[in-house]
């Protein structure tokens, strides 16, 4: 399967470093989207639990997404430098 | 397979346009000429610091027991830091930092608002100057606050955690180093550049694009919803503004509050 996918990929016409591009951000999206949506799922549940922890709550959301959210910046970054 | 080649030949731009790509960062010379010369981001620089000097002189100036218009907002701007960074994070011990952080929170909200301000679309922080000098601030000033705080423990208590079976400083140290004096000020520098880089650039992508797709009659139908999802970024990107700032001021927050905080 990979192999017939890398010779689909060598007939296409155009930039191939292009697809390479998209996929390094594409791959590097997906452990922090998973990522990303475990953390709120689970910063929603607790603020509906405990309504009057909403801000301790909110804020660590916050830390917790910002550095998750790096590793994705990551990928999208290295897609320029490729 | 041949259903693959098909669409993979979508991923073609059509004849004749031009995908933007990180050229459109590039600026040219105002004043001056050379390597070291004044560029339209420069002076949107200046220009940012002297938005937020003014918005908080104007507001400040003469403070009125009642507030009203822009003293309003400011105030605002200002208990939004005090209650939902400073005492959230730092606790008491945060309150001094609140002026700094109000700043810091203010310069890079005005720099990533120009993103979308008519006229000028250009977010400042999108280039590689803005964001290190912000992120060196924060590294030193958490490194200075918890030298003042701990004095030589401090180095001592992020590099040795207390609590550590002796044996696994040898895992824990390095990580520690790397964790809390090299990895700080990358990503923080990385997380707004990245940010600002990739509004700038989709935002650029919808309106050429939109604009291209509009020259021919037989693609109108499809410009309307790339310029329509265009403005609908847009909006998202005032929402991106203000958390990049939010997180950046408060990441430094949670640093400088580490460091005068030792852990037991």
């Amino acid at each position: 399967m990979f192999r017939q996918l890398i010779g689909v990929l060598a007939q296409v016409e155009g930039d191939v470093g292009t697809i390479g591009k998209g996929l390094v951000y594409g791959l590097g999206a997906i452990g922090p989207g998973i990522g990303i949506g475990f953390l709120v799922g689970k910063a929603v549940e607790a603020m509906a639990r405990q309504p009057e922890a909403a801000g301790m709550v909110r804020t660590t959301m916050f830390l917790g997404i910002a550095f998750v959210e790096a590793l994705a910046l990551f990928g999208f970054v290295l897609s320029f430098i490729i | 397979m041949g259903a693959l080649v098909g669409l993979l030949s979508f991923t073609k731009p059509p004849e004749g346009f031009e995908a933007p790509g990180t050229e459109i960062f590039e600026t040219h010379c105002v004043i001056g000429s050379g390597d070291y010369c004044v560029n339209r981001a420069s002076l949107l620089m200046i220009l940012a610091s002297v938005i937020v000097v003014a918005l908080f002189l104007i507001a400040f100036r003469r403070p009125k027991l009642v507030p009203t218009g822009i003293q309003n907002a400011m105030e605002s701007v200002v208990e939004f830091v005090r209650n939902g960074i400073a005492l959230e994070v730092m606790g008491h011990d945060g309150l001094p930092w609140v002026p700094f952080l109000t700043t810091m929170f203010m310069f890079i909200f005005v720099n990533n608002i120009f993103e979308i301000l008519p006229l000028i679309h250009f977010p400042t922080t999108s280039r590689m100057a803005i964001p290190p000098v912000l992120a060196l601030l924060a590294y030193f000033l958490f490194i200075g606050a918890g030298i003042k705080a701990q004095g030589f423990r401090f180095f001592k208590e992020s590099l040795f955690p207390p609590g550590v079976p002796t044996a696994l400083y040898v895992l824990v140290t390095p990580i520690e180093f790397v964790s809390t004096f090299l990895v700080r000020p990358v990503t923080l520098t990385v997380r707004l550049l990245a940010n600002m880089v990739a509004g700038h650039l989709i935002l650029t992508i919808f309106f050429l694009g939109s604009a291209y797709l509009a020259l021919q009659p037989a693609t109108i139908p499809f410009a309307i919803p790339a310029f329509l999802l265009g403005v609908f970024l847009m909006t998202f990107e005032i929402l991106v503004s203000v958390l990049q700032a939010y997180i950046f001021t408060i990441l430094t927050a949670v640093y400088v509050g580490l460091a005068i905080h030792p852990e037991h």
